[in-house]
Order: structure tokens, then C-alpha cells, then sequence
């Protein structure tokens, strides 16, 4: 039984659920590229990120995104910004958000899984880890 | 072979020893104030040092050497690094109430002006996600009120669609009477129960 059980939570994990979006683009300014799967997709509005994806801009590019736990995130020009990891019950609110700024520039509100659990979203950058307690913060890495 | 290796070993640790550890990117991170005033917390953890910033406008910055000092911003430093960031940031989820007229599904002449303000601050948002909730005083039937407060945010939808909101990102419902926001027995004229919600994210 315990066995099946098993069974089933991995299967439900791989299944179709691994696609769900994330998040939706709101704001695409100039050059903004959205990397999934190796292969780069210019991204428009109203196009849903998922886990694992990447958003890389141009000198020109910026772009606003929602993630489903109304928590905010936008990137600015010249940066490299990687959901490493993301979920969210909309039951229970826990959840957990890993970002990965490369480079660039990013600002971001917390949602409502920073609210039930503090440091639920966290930042990675080259040389540190962010823990989001609440609410508005910015994150600046630059290339030299 | 054996010897190469270490040979190899013994140059490698000889540079290691020599030379300072490699620049990192400087980076920085900083709280900002909501527009309702909230100043927020973030906790930076570096190299074995966490440092927690929870001031308006409060940071720290981590320099090529590696280390973590404390700083603080100014609005216009923000402005100046920030400016495209933070316009792209999309509009926080936000709730507007409108009245109605008794019995009703006419807007009373102040909700009518405050209505222009909404459809101006929904049209400033791309790809809206929109619910529209009408609600009842406790006056009539559940029937009734049911149809009443549907109607209600029917109303309001079909002024957004006529502001040129695409209507599939509208969703209208009606709450009756089971929703009053002043609490009264039933059959009582309450103006404030007369509404509709807006809400966008």
C-alpha cells in the first residue's frame, strides 16, 4: 500500500502538473527572452513561466511578472533571472521561491506564501542568499 | 606520472598561496517602503555572515573583495539604478468598492465619478485579471437580491468592456444578501450593502 502510494506521488509530480505556469508575464519591454528547455522564446505578454525557466533582457529589455501567490517580481535591462525552484498550495499558502539572480537587476513584492511562512521566497545571487521576510525589495548584481 | 601530479599539485598551491582570492561581482540589496508606508525585512546571508535589513531605503553591498557593508540608499539612487525595474513591476492586486442606488442597478452619483478613477487605474494595468462582485442590502427576496446584485455587476462589467477592458479578463458574480458588509436583520434599506467589489490583480 505504502508502496502504491509512493508510486502515485511521483507519478502526480511528473505527470502534467510539472508544466503548470508559475507565473504570467505583464510587463514586456523591449528585448526580453524567456530560456526554457535550452531553446530561448522572446517573451510577449500574457505568456505563463514556469519552473525552471529563465528571463534574460537586453540593453533595452524589461519585464514585470505575477507569480500565482500574488507575490511580484520585475527584472530590468542586461539581466539573467532564474525561477530555480517554485510551488505554491493555494489551500495551505505554503509554498517555496527560489530565484536566481545572475545579473542585473531585479525588484520584487512578497506574496502571500512569505506571509505564511517567512523566507518561504529566497534570492540567490552569485555570492549571497536572500530571505524575503516582506514585502518591497530590490537586488542589484553587476558585471563588474 | 606520480611525479607530474605532484609537481602539478605543489604549482597550483604555490598561485593559490600567491595570488588574492578572484573579484567578485559587486551586488547589492536594499528594502524599499510600499506605497502604503510598510518598510519591510530581508535577511542577506554571505560567506558565513548574515546581515538583516529591515529600514526604509536600508542595504548592504557586497564588494569585489567579497565583503558585506551596510549602506543606505536615497530615493533618487533608487530611481537612478531601479527606474526600468520598478516601472515594469506589475500593479499589486487592489480592491474598489462602488454603491448603487435602492433597488437598483444604477450607480449613485458619487460612484459614478469614483468609477471613471477605477477605469483609469484599470487600463493602466496590461492583461488585467478582473472579478466583479455585486452585493445586496437585506431588503426583498434571497431570489430577488440574487438577481439584484448579478445585475449590479453585470452593470459594472459591461462599463469596463465599453472602456475597451477585453471582456474574458472579466469575471462578474453576484453575491445577494449573504455578503452584507454593515451586518443588519433582514428587510432593512442599508446604502453601504448596495455594492459592487472590484477586484484586479
Amino acid at each position: 500500500m505504502r508502496k502504491a502510494m509512493i508510486l502515485a506521488a511521483v507519478l502526480a509530480v511528473a505527470g502534467p502538473a510539472m508544466a503548470a505556469d508559475v507565473g504570467l508575464i505583464k510587463v514586456s519591454r523591449g528585448n526580453v527572452q524567456v530560456e526554457r528547455a535550452g531553446a530561448r522564446v522572446p517573451a510577449s505578454v500574457g505568456m505563463g513561466l514556469q519552473a525552471s525557466d529563465t528571463i534574460v533582457t537586453g540593453a533595452d529589455g524589461s519585464a514585470g511578472v505575477t507569480f500565482t501567490d500574488n507575490s511580484l517580481v520585475s527584472v530590468g535591462p542586461n539581466t539573467v533571472f532564474a525561477i530555480d525552484k517554485y510551488s505554491f498550495d493555494s489551500t495551505t499558502h505554503q509554498g517555496e521561491f527560489e530565484g536566481n539572480l545572475k545579473q542585473g537587476r531585479l525588484a520584487a513584492v512578497s506574496g502571500k506564501m512569505v506571509k505564511q511562512t517567512p523566507e518561504s521566497m529566497k534570492i540567490r545571487t552569485p555570492s549571497a542568499i536572500m530571505g524575503v521576510r516582506g514585502t518591497e525589495f530590490l537586488v542589484q548584481v553587476d558585471e563588474k | 606520472m606520480r611525479v607530474l601530479a605532484s609537481l602539478a599539485a605543489a604549482i597550483l598551491a604555490a598561485a593559490c598561496a600567491s595570488t588574492p582570492p578572484a573579484p567578485v561581482k559587486p551586488e547589492l540589496f536594499a528594502v524599499v517602503p510600499a506605497s502604503d508606508g510598510h518598510v519591510g525585512t530581508i535577511v542577506v546571508h554571505s560567506h558565513g555572515d548574515d546581515r538583516v535589513i529591515h529600514s526604509a531605503y536600508g542595504a548592504e553591498r557586497i564588494g569585489t573583495d567579497g565583503s558585506m557593508k551596510e549602506a543606505t540608499l536615497t530615493p533618487a539612487e533608487v530611481k537612478e539604478s531601479f527606474g526600468p525595474t520598478l516601472e515594469a513591476l506589475p500593479g499589486k492586486p487592489a480592491t474598489f468598492v462602488l454603491y448603487f442606488l435602492e433597488a437598483r442597478d444604477e450607480l449613485t452619483p458619487e460612484s459614478k465619478v469614483e468609477m471613471d478613477k477605477v477605469l483609469a487605474e484599470l487600463k493602466r494595468r496590461p492583461l488585467p485579471d478582473i472579478v466583479v462582485i455585486g452585493h445586496t442590502d437585506s431588503v426583498g427576496s434571497l431570489t430577488y437580491n440574487d438577481k439584484l446584485s448579478l445585475a449590479r455587476a453585470e452593470r459594472v462589467r459591461d462599463m469596463m468592456i465599453g472602456m475597451g477592458i477585453p471582456a474574458d479578463r472579466i469575471t462578474a458574480a453576484g453575491r445577494g444578501k449573504r455578503e452584507l458588509l454593515v451586518p443588519t436583520d433582514e428587510n432593512v434599506s442599508e446604502a453601504r450593502n448596495r455594492r459592487v467589489e472590484i477586484n484586479v490583480r
